[in-house]
């Protein structure tokens, strides 16, 4: 409704402004400004309790923001609702299958839904099984699948209409590695087709692989936005981490080492490092000098933790928020 | 004029699922009906003497008591199943699908429609079951065409009131447990009504609420019906009464829980 937009609306598949949703007096979202140019990936980035998948729920009209606005494809979240309904696709980041019929009803419910030709509707059920690796298994019921399949047809039953733009709420969460790597390429073909992708994931190694742009939440704001590269680039490298089985050798260790964070549970010490030879040895160098032996030493390339850190000066922020659910 | 034609596809896809899942899993649906079943023929030839005997003043013959029980082994039936439907609804609710449903461009309706129709679809189907076998253990009508079509119609109405009113109870209970617990009273009804001995015999404190519940008229209106008893003014108003009207309020009240966001 806004004319005095800069840019041209047409260009950005989502735009939201100022979002905001609490649940009683906790915040789960503050105010974040989301900006998606169409025909790219997104990725919402940040631990557990962050309001990822309120984000998502919000923006895919599953509930109602408390304050801001947001076009998805040019509607307005609210009062066009069904517009947008009608150009999105939503996989959520519980498995959204009907478990009690199978794999193809679940489809042919979908092209139901999406008010396709019958024989339209058996054609991309069946080419869409087929592009998923689920043609053996389209006549068993949805519970008997694993984990891997039930989110291959989740996404397959998603893409049954021909979303424009797609949410993928943690779509790797409890996958193996082999099915992730599968999930990865499924984004990846999707992009390449023209679809605008809004990726949410607690890994920063999937966003960095997927996504044309990062944002990172914490705590119901976003606390940084830009490409892998500038994400990265906060995060000057990883860390070694030196555990200690004896409390006195631990204390003896956090005194002599400087710059080091301290995990006074796991009697563990994090030292921010790149993990090069030179780096290693001048740490052994200390530890030799302070007359101190780590039970056990291993270098961290940079994950989350560390972006979380290098933004927000807490480690591991906010997992303990999470239990609240 | 496309949204209606729209909505009404959404709504026929809506029960085909439901259908599919009660033709899938008819367990939950046949063990429901058992109850009933076994109610019948317990009361007609364990107890079926005794309760003659005390409806008729002295004679025993069971045969009188299958007439007397079935309309209200009926009603049972129909609350049974829905008891079934508010289950179904609490299930599919706690589904992740629910959420797909509610992000697509559909009818939003349907999805509870869906499982109306469906319910009423599988009551009416139960009604007919056990109808036939009263039939087969002595129970005999000697109802019109059009005092059947009356009395099918009856069932229809009380089967849709149930049904809404399951639905909304399965949308306000938080799993399968939740909605078979508290849809019990639901099912607790019709033994204190005049289904099982005539609502003069019962103490006089609690004649007036088994006379005035739903059940009780739904029950004399049906067997007036089918039996050519007299049903009286007051049972026929009080049964359309508490029919139509736990239709609305069900209705009223499934679609403001269902417009409300799902739970976080």
């Amino acid at each position: 409704m806004t004319t005095n937009e800069h840019e041209p609306e047409h260009e950005l598949a989502i735009a939201a402004t100022g979002l905001r949703k609490a649940y009683g007096d906790r915040t789960v979202l503050d105010g974040i400004d989301i900006r998606v140019p169409a025909g790219t990936v997104f990725s919402l980035l940040g631990p557990n309790g962050a309001g990822k998948t309120t984000a998502v729920n919000i923006l895919s009209t599953l509930i109602a923001a408390d304050g801001g606005e947001a076009r998805i494809a040019g509607h307005d979240l609210t009062a066009e609702a069904q517009a947008v309904r009608a150009a999105i696709g939503v996989t959520g980041q519980f498995s959204a299958v009907d478990s009690l019929i199978t794999g193809e009803e679940n489809m042919l419910l979908m092209a139901d839904l999406h008010h396709l030709p019958r024989q339209r509707g058996r054609q991309v059920t069946a080419e869409l099984l087929e592009r998923f690796d689920l043609t053996e298994a389209a006549r068993k019921p949805a519970s008997t699948y694993s984990g891997g399949m039930k989110r291959r047809l989740d996404i397959a039953m998603t893409l049954v209409g021909s979303p424009r733009i797609i949410f993928l709420d943690e779509p790797t969460t409890g996958l193996d590695p082999r099915s992730r790597h599968t999930m990865w390429q499924i984004i990846r073909e999707l992009v390449s087709g023209g679809t605008t992708v809004f990726l949410t994931t607690q890994y920063l190694d999937e966003a960095d692989q997927l996504a044309d742009r990062i944002a990172v939440l914490n705590g119901g704001r976003l606390v940084a936005e830009g490409s892998p590269e500038e994400l990265k680039r906060l995060v000057p490298g990883g860390h070694v981490r030196l555990r200690f089985s004896d409390p006195a050798v631990y204390e003896r260790a956090a005194t002599a080492l400087r710059e080091t964070t301290r995990d006074d549970e796991a009697l563990a010490l994090q030292i921010p490092s790149g993990g090069s030879q030179r780096e290693l040895r001048a740490i052994l160098d200390w530890l030799d000098a302070a007359g101190v032996e780590a039970e056990e030493m291993s270098v961290h390339t940079p994950d989350l933790d560390d972006v979380f850190f290098a933004l927000t000066g807490n480690p591991v922020a906010s997992t303990d928020k999470e239990t609240v659910r | 004029m496309s949204t209606a034609s729209h909505a009404l596809r959404d709504n026929l896809t809506m029960l085909r699922r439901n259908l599919l899942h009660a033709r899938r899993y008819p367990s939950l649906t046949l063990n429901l009906l058992l109850t009933p079943v076994i109610l019948l023929l317990l009361f007609v030839y364990v107890f079926g003497n005794v309760m003659s005997a005390g409806l008729t003043g002295g004679h025993a013959d069971r045969s009188e008591y299958v007439a007397y029980l079935v309309p209200g082994i009926l009603f049972l039936t129909a609350a049974m199943t829905s008891l079934g439907t508010a289950v179904a609804v609490a299930t599919d609710m706690t589904e992740g699908i629910m959420a797909r449903f509610r992000t697509m461009a559909i009818s939003r309706a349907s999805v509870l429609i869906g499982h109306v129709v469906g319910s009423v679809i599988q009551t009416m189907t139960a009604l007919v079951l056990v109808l036939g076998i009263g039939v087969a253990i002595g129970f005999r009508p000697n109802a019109s065409p059009v005092e059947w079509l009356a009395a099918a119609g009856l069932m229809a109405l009380v089967s849709l009131a149930l049904t809404w009113l399951a639905v909304g109870i399965g949308l306000i209970s938080p799993n399968a447990e939740g909605a078979s617990n508290i849809g019990t009273p639901l099912v607790m009804l019709p033994f204190l009504s005049s289904a099982f001995v005539p609502v003069a015999a019962m103490p006089g404190w609690f004649r007036w609420f088994a006379e005035y519940q739903p059940f009780s008229p739904f029950i004399e209106t049906l067997r007036g019906l089918l039996l050519g008893s007299g049903i009286g003014t007051k049972n026929a108003l009080l049964a359309l009464g508490w029919g139509l009207g736990l239709t609305v309020l069900g209705y009223l009240w499934s679609r403001a829980r269902f417009s409300r966001e799902p739970r976080q």
